[in-house]
């Protein structure tokens, strides 16, 4: 089960596991439905599709490995079919996988809003570095009186105050 | 999980091994090795030939299986490629090499 301490800001964001530069790749932000609310790339040599479709691609690889993993789950009793839909924090959820090139890294939140970064395959856990960025998300999306949720995120703080915390990891 | 189970999430791994690989942000991936979940591990070891989605063991472990794998199956005449393994030995040798596994876990 997942569960978030405090809502402001931690003063101090864990501390950097590898030497600085560019470990991140990208990063994407969906909510419940699909949409994508962020997608940000710092380091991409290889585009395989184009946005919409790699969008899409991204949600429907989460969705399915999510399913997948409440199935496969040894501890939990005989849950139903796959692809029955899991609410958030239902369930026992993967939180990141790693292929020789890259290393994905997942966080639902009991909103439904999806946090993936893709780095490089020799980083360590990153889930406390997801909850940091979603406390980012909270204070300046989600307080954000203008932001219409359900929308792109257009807010030049957020993506500068997310750069600056993906470099340092 | 039965038989039907056991095959649509193989099918499904499939396809999201093939995916993954799709969504990389640079050349030469070679799809999903290691899927962390909050109560379990998954690997995957992928022969030239075959891909095997594996089980909920290290990786030395799954060395030893596909060792099996071929001893037990790839070798036997009566066996067709893609068909469900329904070969005893295979089986026996399977569960002594996961319990001798288990045991050298707890044992450490």
């Amino acid at each position: 089960m997942q569960f978030f301490g405090g809502s402001e800001i931690s003063p101090s964001p864990p501390t950097p596991t590898t030497t600085t530069g560019n470990n991140a790749h990208m990063i994407y932000i969906f909510n419940r439905n699909g949409v994508c609310l962020l997608y940000r790339e710092w380091n991409r040599p290889l585009h395989t599709l184009n946005p919409q479709q790699d969008h899409k691609l991204m949600f429907g690889l989460l969705f399915s490995l999510k399913s997948l993993a409440a199935k496969m789950d040894p501890t939990s009793a005989d849950k139903g079919n796959l692809g029955v839909p899991q609410l958030p924090g239902q369930g026992c959820s993967f939180h990141s996988f790693r292929t020789n090139s890259y290393k994905l890294s997942f966080m639902e939140t009991p909103s439904g809003i999806k946090f993936i970064l893709v780095t490089n395959p020799r980083t360590s856990d990153l889930r406390e570095t997801l909850k940091y960025i979603y406390n980012l998300y909270v204070e300046y999306v989600a307080k954000n009186p203008l932001y219409t949720p359900g929308t792109p995120i257009r807010c030049e703080l957020f993506n500068t105050a997310v750069d600056q915390y993906v470099r340092s990891i | 999980m039965d038989t039907n189970d056991s095959l649509r999430v193989a099918s499904l791994w499939h396809s999201m091994h093939a995916i993954s690989q799709q969504l990389s942000p640079t050349t030469g991936c070679s799809g999903i090795e290691l899927l962390e979940a909050d109560t379990f591990d998954l690997h995957c070891f992928q022969s030239l030939t075959v891909c095997e989605p594996g089980t909920q063991h290290m990786e030395a472990l799954l060395k030893v299986v596909y060792e099996l794998y071929t001893d037990y199956v790839l070798k036997n005449p009566f066996y067709e490629m893609e068909m469900p393994i329904r070969c005893e030995l295979f089986d026996i040798n399977l569960t002594q090499a996961v319990q001798k596994d288990r045991v050298a876990l707890l044992g450490r």
